[in-house]
């Protein structure tokens, strides 16, 4: 079969255009209208591309770096780089000169394709220091008109230069010919070559192509990092396209999917979801016109398969909310009603459960009169699939999700295992659970809790640290995944209940899983962030994040007047709403034995938003516990001490990279615990 | 590779001089007396403490106030006063200190309103929307959007500028000036009302408006740092009265300038 040998991206480009030649395999919103490529069209924008980028140098085994947002040109770049051999280098974009530099320096990339000025700019500061790095390729020229281009140039460049060989090969061909029949006419060398009519650049690209195979090193992806330096994972053809057409026989995905390519380009979850399943299944990418957009986009593309952090689908649902207080009487009326009826019985429709036929006729009406037009609103209307991953999902989130009709599941997975651990298979959907192992995946648990995995998709290894590769993979293939989770009696599934390593006791023994007790709070709309403490303490102390679109919308329509975020987050009636969800937590957390002990005694609000550019947490918006602990180690002493109040001076990076100091006192509230007996305690 | 390292300045030719000029309201004299001209492609600042005649200068060149005495020259012609839609006509586009935009209308509708002039089609060809209007709107709907694009405003396209925050409602007023394409366009106060991030993306535009398109450019700045970052030269106004005109840094400099910003100590 012909699609056996497909065992690198290139080759399923080749084999792709030949399949599903004049459907659609990518899309770009740009001046305001889709722009479609076909898988044939997309063919030969590669081919241009990959043979100009050979032109300038690149060579098997090189590194590109790809950054930018998601853009047809930069997974073509990737494509174009892997038909030579070299390996793709996603970087976050939104990353400082700083973190590229490392990145840049310690996976010596020698070109760089990078969306626009922007990220030129960044290039530039630290060009200096990166002797490697010969040549930087961009999508977008405005505003680089006037740049030096000696080691600067367009895709379009590129792709012109690579266009230009073909079409010389042409003209050479037909010269040659016509020659032969001793006619003087030579075709015009800016004649479209057809495909495979041009002779010697098509075939060294063609050669090139064929020489790479799926033990080849793909892509290197370094992780963001929740502890220390990030590390370069290296991922092959065989890991990347082996998993996602597992993927796609789990989820039965075919050529009609439509995906919104939004999630950053360096996350192997856009990669596998963007990238290594369209090129497998052959379904189409549609690009964003811009980061802002994309609600109006994914509406207007009607996406079938998605996926995303819980993060988004709680910002859905809290700007849902938000917007529901400001609409009128009957409005709300009927909302509040409708929601109701899907909490009580839209996700037993959706399992296909026994349902009484009344609730099934309302939930037929709020489909027309609520669901329909909200699910309208997000852009989810046509959504077939719908996963959550990277983080575990507030149980209410999740059920809200399915209510309305929606087919949200959890996955849970890891860029060493080329994202597919576990997924949660159709009818089999719990709200605590990650589900099952996917197709040819392995797990087990080990002594102390830590989940381990064992499957086609386990990474190569950290680009130049055997250390911490022999650290995390065993030598027979088992990887540990750093996250504490057991198997559901019940259900089969693996619930995970938070990183191994974070996984403490209080001074009486209680356990304290930080992340459980901190997606209890981040499930309030108002709470956007929390960090709880405890381990080797007293007692559990929290501090909070505001969440500004939820809590200001509720000053507003309170009366309550501020003037910025740190205002707003130190109004003691925020505090008293605030504390009230602590209250709620607290009594939820008496209700489940082991986590009884951990309950929250002592609370903060911040005075800033937590961030990335401060390396508070990840650019995956992950919490980085320790670091802030210690940027904020007088609040830490404060909650512990007993004081009612604390000053707090940090440091703050704005926007532009630049720093400035923001200082604070931040005032602390005791809240009241569930009492909880000295027996359960113990157990 | 390397950045170019600041605004290309071009001692181009005099786009707009104006001579002379004049403005009393009643016995209120707003301008006395002023000279100064506007080359092809600068980016030339008005400062002045409030009440200077900063604003009434602007509406003084593009037609909106008369003046008693002096002349304006534009392209070469000279004339006493110039009508606003002479000025729309000749190439000269503004944006207002406050905002001044159909509030009803949506951000793209806006920004196409500023291509009327552009438009060849009557009222009735575009009202029913067929044939050769329909391929006029199409085109014109093209700029609009390189425009939507160029100002990063594409998330906002579709609604209400009344709604939006005041920053984006001052760049969907940018927007429409830039719409006419025009040869010289004058903001009043562009980053008047802003915080530090609205400005720092104000003040790359304008850069890029004058570099991209090449357009003269003259505008009215309270913040000094920008005018010092921004403008090719700086014409500093008192009480309606010329009191320095030169590079940034020379301004700066002056003794009367420095007097009149913060006060002369009596």
């Amino acid at each position: 079969m012909a699609t056996e040998a497909a065992d690198t991206f290139p080759k399923l480009l080749v084999r792709n255009a030949r399949l599903y030649a004049g459907r659609p395999a990518y899309r770009h919103k740009d001046l305001g209208i889709w722009q479609v490529w076909t898988w044939a069209q997309v063919l030969e924008e590669v081919r241009a591309f990959s043979l100009g980028l050979q032109e300038l140098g690149l060579k098997r085994g090189d590194k590109t770096a790809i950054i930018g947002s998601n853009r047809p040109r930069l997974y073509w770049a990737m494509c174009a780089a892997q038909a030579l051999g070299a390996v793709p280098v996603p970087i976050y974009s939104d990353s400082v000169a700083e973190e590229m530099a490392y990145i840049l320096d310690h996976a010596e990339v020698t070109i760089a394709v990078v969306e626009d000025q922007e990220q030129v700019d960044k290039l530039i500061s630290i060009s200096a220091r990166l002797p490697r790095l010969s040549l930087v390729v961009y999508d977008e020229p405005r505003g680089l008109r006037d740049y030096d281009h000696t080691r600067l140039k367009s895709i379009a460049d590129v792709q012109k230069l690579g266009r230009d060989l073909l079409a010389a090969d042409t003209a050479a061909l037909a010269s040659e010919a016509s020659g032969q029949r001793g006619d003087s006419m030579v075709r015009a060398p800016d004649t479209p070559p057809e495909p495979g009519s041009s002779v010697r650049a098509a075939q060294r690209w063609e050669a090139a192509v064929a020489a790479g195979s799926g033990p080849d090193l793909a892509i290197m992806l370094y992780t963001s990092g929740t502890t220390g330096q990030s590390k370069g994972v290296m991922l092959t053809f065989d890991n990347l396209i082996v998993s996602a057409i597992n993927g796609n026989r789990f989820d039965d995905l075919g050529p009609d999917e439509q995906v919104v390519a939004y999630l950053p380009l360096a996350w192997v979850g856009d990669h596998v979801f963007s990238y290594a399943q369209p090129f497998t299944a052959g379904f189409c990418v549609n690009c964003p016109e811009s980061p802002e957009t994309v609600g109006e986009d994914r509406r207007e593309i009607g996406t079938t398969y998605a996926f995303a952090p819980p993060r988004i689908y709680e910002n859905l649902i809290t700007l849902t909310m938000v917007r529901m207080e400001d609409a009128g009487r009957l409005k709300r009326a009927m909302f509040r009603y409708f929601i109701a009826v899907a909490r009580r019985w839209g996700e037993k429709i959706l399992n296909r459960e026994k349902v009484p036929l009344h609730a099934r006729l309302l939930y037929w009406l709020g489909e027309r009169l609520v669901y329909g037009p909200l699910k309208n609103r997000l852009g989810v209307s046509r959504i077939r699939l719908a996963y959550t991953a990277g983080e575990a999902i507030g149980p209410e989130i999740f059920r809200f999700w399915r209510s309305l009709g929606v087919n949200l599941k959890q996955l849970y997975g890891q860029t060493e295992a080329s994202v597919y651990i576990t997924a949660q298979p159709d009818g089999e959907i719990y709200a605590d659970t990650v589900g099952k192992p996917n197709i040819g995946v392995d797990i087990k648990i080990a002594e102390n809790g830590e989940v381990l995995f064992k499957s086609p998709g386990v990474f190569a290894g950290y680009y130049k640290d055997p250390q911490k590769t022999a650290e995390t993979k065993t030598p027979d293939g088992w990887v540990h995944t750093g996250d504490a989770g057991f198997i559901d009696d019940k259900t089969g599934h693996l619930k995970i209940i938070d990183r191994a390593k974070d996984v403490g006791r209080l001074n009486d023994g209680s356990l304290l899983a930080p992340k459980y007790i901190e997606n209890k709070l981040k499930f309030y709309p108002n709470i956007r962030e929390a960090v709880v403490y405890g381990d080797k303490r007293d007692f559990v102390c929290a501090m909070l994040n505001i969440d500004l679109t939820a809590v200001g919308n509720w000053a507003e329509r309170n009366n309550i007047v501020y003037g910025s975020y740190q205002e707003l987050a130190g109004h003691p009636r925020v505090y008293d709403m605030l504390a009230e969800h602590v209250e709620e937590v607290n009594r939820s957390l008496a209700e489940e034995k082991v986590m009884a002990g951990a309950q929250i005694r002592r609370f903060l609000i911040l005075h800033k938003e937590l961030d990335a550019d401060d390396g508070e947490v990840t650019r995956t918006q992950k919490v980085r516990r320790g670091f802030v602990a210690e940027r904020y180690e007088p609040l830490i002493t404060a909650l512990y001490s007993g004081a009612r109040e604390a000053d707090i001076s940090t440091e703050v990076t704005f926007e532009d990279g630049r720093k400035g100091t923001l200082s604070a006192s931040v005032k602390i509230r005791d809240v009241a615990t569930v009492p909880v007996l000295a027996m359960e305690k113990a157990a | 590779m390397r950045a170019p390292s600041g605004p290309n300045i071009v001692a181009g030719e005099v786009l707009l001089a104006v001579e002379e000029v004049s403005l009393a309201f009643g016995g209120v004299k707003a301008i006395s007396g002023v000279s100064f001209d506007i080359r092809k492609g600068e980016i030339r600042a008005i400062i002045g403490p409030n009440g200077a005649g900063k604003t009434s200068l602007l509406n003084v060149i593009n037609g909106f106030y008369h003046p008693q005495q002096g002349r304006i020259i534009f392209k070469g012609r000279r004339r006493s006063a110039m009508r606003p839609y002479e000025a729309a006509l000749g190439g000269i586009a503004r944006t207002f200190q406050n905002v001044a935009l159909f509030k009803g209308m949506s951000a793209l509708d806006n920004i196409m309103a500023g291509r009327t002039l552009k438009m060849r089609r009557g009222f009735f060809w575009q009202l029913i929307r067929i044939g050769p209007a329909l391929a006029e709107e199409v085109e014109q709907r093209r700029r609009v959007e390189e425009i939507i694009d160029f100002l990063k405003i594409k998330h906002i396209r579709k609604i209400q500028v009344g709604k939006l925050p005041y920053g984006l409602q001052k760049r969907v007023e940018l927007g429409r000036a830039l719409a006419m394409e025009p040869d010289l366009l004058l903001l009043d106060e562009p980053m008047g009302g802003m915080n530090l991030e609205e400005k720092e993306d104000m003040c790359r535009f304008i850069l890029d408006v004058n570099a991209h398109y090449g357009t003269t450019i003259a505008l009215i700045e309270h913040d000094m740092g920008v005018v010092m970052d921004l403008s090719d030269r700086v014409l500093v106004l008192d009480h309606g009265v010329k009191i320095a005109d030169g590079k940034p840094a020379e301004v700066q400099a002056d003794r009367a300038v420095i007097d009149a910003y913060l006060g002369l100590a009596h």
